[in-house]
């Protein structure tokens, strides 16, 4: 049994525990020609650094805002789908939509960009539609602007079917008879929304958000490197894509590994501690 | 077809109505960019200006895929990524079950308790960027294909849902197989895997997609272009809109446009995961749900 256990234990102990101690490197002015055992130590020089540099604090504004218009927005776009699908009568209309509706969930970002940039972009098809009905054109890929609601709206539209999974099926998990006896005391479709569906749910919802929670500091690092470029660093730098450029690009290691630390850090906080909140509230938490 | 309960009242005109131009605009915007992308790809560029809604090729021609794969860059990115995710896939699996498997049987394994906390805690803390990196370069693994796939062989969570589903399995069927003399190897692959085909299937496909569409570890560790898998040739080409390695050959082909070769490219990049997906799809829901649901 132990053989069985051993590849996937090494994969963890190396890949999994051993970065942990990488981190020292927060510590350093980490030189990767140097190493961890000669480079110099600088105590918390890069921690009291993070909170002074403009670049990062702008990072971190970013990384917010973003963070805080998906959960305003994306959080709740599959729970909007999923009970809009549940009342769906027919099974084969609604699988067929779950079929295509899931299907973005799989194209990997790079390929979500590229086909954005085809729908949006300067020379794409929505400024030629514009363009007969005679309006003017709209740079939308490449507006600094309007970079976080693009960001949102890709997110949406990649992840809004496959989120209804799992409130799909707690729906199902709903006894019926507890709609039959709403109905019969004369609760309406939306009453019986408001005080059967989503209470029944309400355990799913608060388990998501608990861990949605934990990566409030780490939006999309694939999709905003990707178009990074197109809007400029002022509108699209977040903690991921800063930790990337200064660190590996930048050869600035301690720094980012501070920066990464601190964000790894505060993440798992706010996770233990929604979770705590959670259950004080006489919900069930995640762990 | 289902039919409404009784008790549910047939909803209003006007619900419906919305509720059809609700569910109607998001299957269009969700499938309408590719079938335009696909669309584009097969179209000749003297028929067609960029930016027309196409549902149908105008002017049909293959010409586009027959420079690509006549050429180097593309074909090559196809096989590295082929490959990568094959072998990914493999060793993903193989060291997902085995693990899965042993740490499902807690009461014959002392220490899978804590190994199990182990693996728990990397799903709440994880090591940044650049520690990840220094300890792949550390390794030895720069300019590898096996730094595409190593570093990322087990993801804690699946690995979990497999467990979870381990777990579910009746103990009177291990209990069975041992009587009839099968050691646990052979437990595992006889009774096992074939009761766990649907969640097995799910899970490689979340591995194999992981694989197929990851851009950024080959971007972190492979310096030499000519290595690169396709994600990273597209982004490269499409996003960057930097020539391919073939780019005498696209000069004297000068009636496709860039653009129907970016678009060529995409779809030889999407292709792949449109042929497993209808597939795999009916196990989506139990493969999520599996893991998902429970803490």
């Amino acid at each position: 049994m132990y053989v069985l256990i051993a590849p996937g234990l090494l994969f963890f102990v190396v890949f999994r525990y051993l970065p942990l101690l990488g981190n020292i490197a927060a510590w350093q002015d980490y030189s990767p020609f140097l190493g961890f055992r000669r480079s110099p130590w600088v105590g918390w020089a890069n921690f009291a650094q993070i909170f002074s540099d403009p670049e990062l604090l702008n990072a971190l504004r970013n990384t917010l805002l973003l963070s805080g218009l998906q959960i305003v927005f994306a959080f709740p776009a599959p729970l909007a789908l999923a009970l809009l699908l549940n009342s769906v009568i027919s099974v084969r209309v609604r699988r067929w939509i779950q079929t295509v509706v899931y299907l973005p969930h799989f194209i990997g970002w790079v390929i979500v960009v590229s086909i954005w940039n085809q729908m949006l972009g300067p020379t794409g098809v929505l400024n030629h539609v514009l363009k007969l009905f005679g309006l003017k054109a709209a740079d939308i890929i490449g507006n600094p602007d309007s970079f976080a609601v693009l960001v949102t709206a890709q997110v949406i539209w990649k992840e809004v079917g496959w989120g209804t999974i799992i409130f799909l099926a707690a729906m199902l998990a709903i006894p019926q008879e507890l709609y039959e006896s709403a109905a019969l005391d004369r609760a309406g479709p939306w009453r019986r929304i408001w005080h059967v569906t989503l209470p029944g749910i309400a355990s799913v919802i608060i388990l998501l958000l608990i861990l949605r929670l934990g990566s409030v500091l780490s939006v999309g690092f694939e999709q905003i490197l990707l178009q990074q470029p197109a809007v400029g660093a002022d509108a699209a730098q977040t903690l991921d894509t800063f930790v990337y450029f200064r660190g590996i690009n930048g050869g600035d290691w301690g720094l980012a590994t501070a920066a990464g630390l601190v964000k790894g850090l505060v993440g798992t906080v706010l996770v233990l501690g929604a979770n705590r909140a959670a259950k004080k509230l006489g919900g069930e938490g995640v762990f | 077809m289902a039919t409404r309960p009784i008790w549910q009242e047939k909803p209003s005109t006007f619900v419906s109505v919305l509720k059809v131009l609700v569910l109607a605009f998001t299957v269009v915007v969700t499938l309408y960019p590719f079938i335009y992308v696909i669309a584009v790809s097969l179209s000749n560029p003297k028929v067609y200006t960029p930016g027309d809604l196409l549902l149908w090729p105008k002017g049909f021609t293959t010409a586009a895929y027959q420079l690509i794969m006549a050429g180097q860059t593309v074909p090559r990115a196809l096989v590295v990524s082929v490959c990568v995710t094959t072998v990914g896939t493999l060793v993903s699996m193989f060291c997902t079950v085995t693990m899965a498997y042993g740490l499902s049987r807690t009461s014959r394994v002392p220490g899978a308790r804590p190994i199990l906390l182990l693996v728990l805690f990397t799903m709440l803390f994880s090591a940044g960027i650049i520690p990840s990196y220094l300890v792949v370069r550390g390794v030895g693994l720069l300019d590898n294909y096996l730094a595409l796939i190593v570093p990322g062989a087990i993801s804690a969570f699946n690995l979990v849902v497999i467990r979870n589903f381990f777990m579910n399995i009746p103990e009177e069927l291990y209990d069975a197989a041992r009587i009839d003399g099968a050691g646990e190897l052979q437990i595992l692959w006889r009774v096992v895997l074939p009761l766990s085909k649907a969640v097995l299937a799910v899970i490689a496909l979340f591995y194999g997609v992981g694989y197929w569409n990851s851009f950024f570890e080959a971007m972190l560790y492979l310096n030499e272009p000519r290595m690169w898998p396709i994600q990273l040739i597209l982004r490269q080409y499409v996003l960057q809109a930097e020539p391919l390695g073939d780019a005498a050959r696209e000069q004297t082909q000068v009636h496709l446009t860039p653009e129907t070769i970016q678009m060529t490219v995409l779809v030889l990049a999407t292709v792949p995961i449109l042929l497993v997906y209808p597939f795999l799809q009916r196990f989506f829901t139990k493969g999520v749900l599996t893991g998902a649901i429970k803490g």
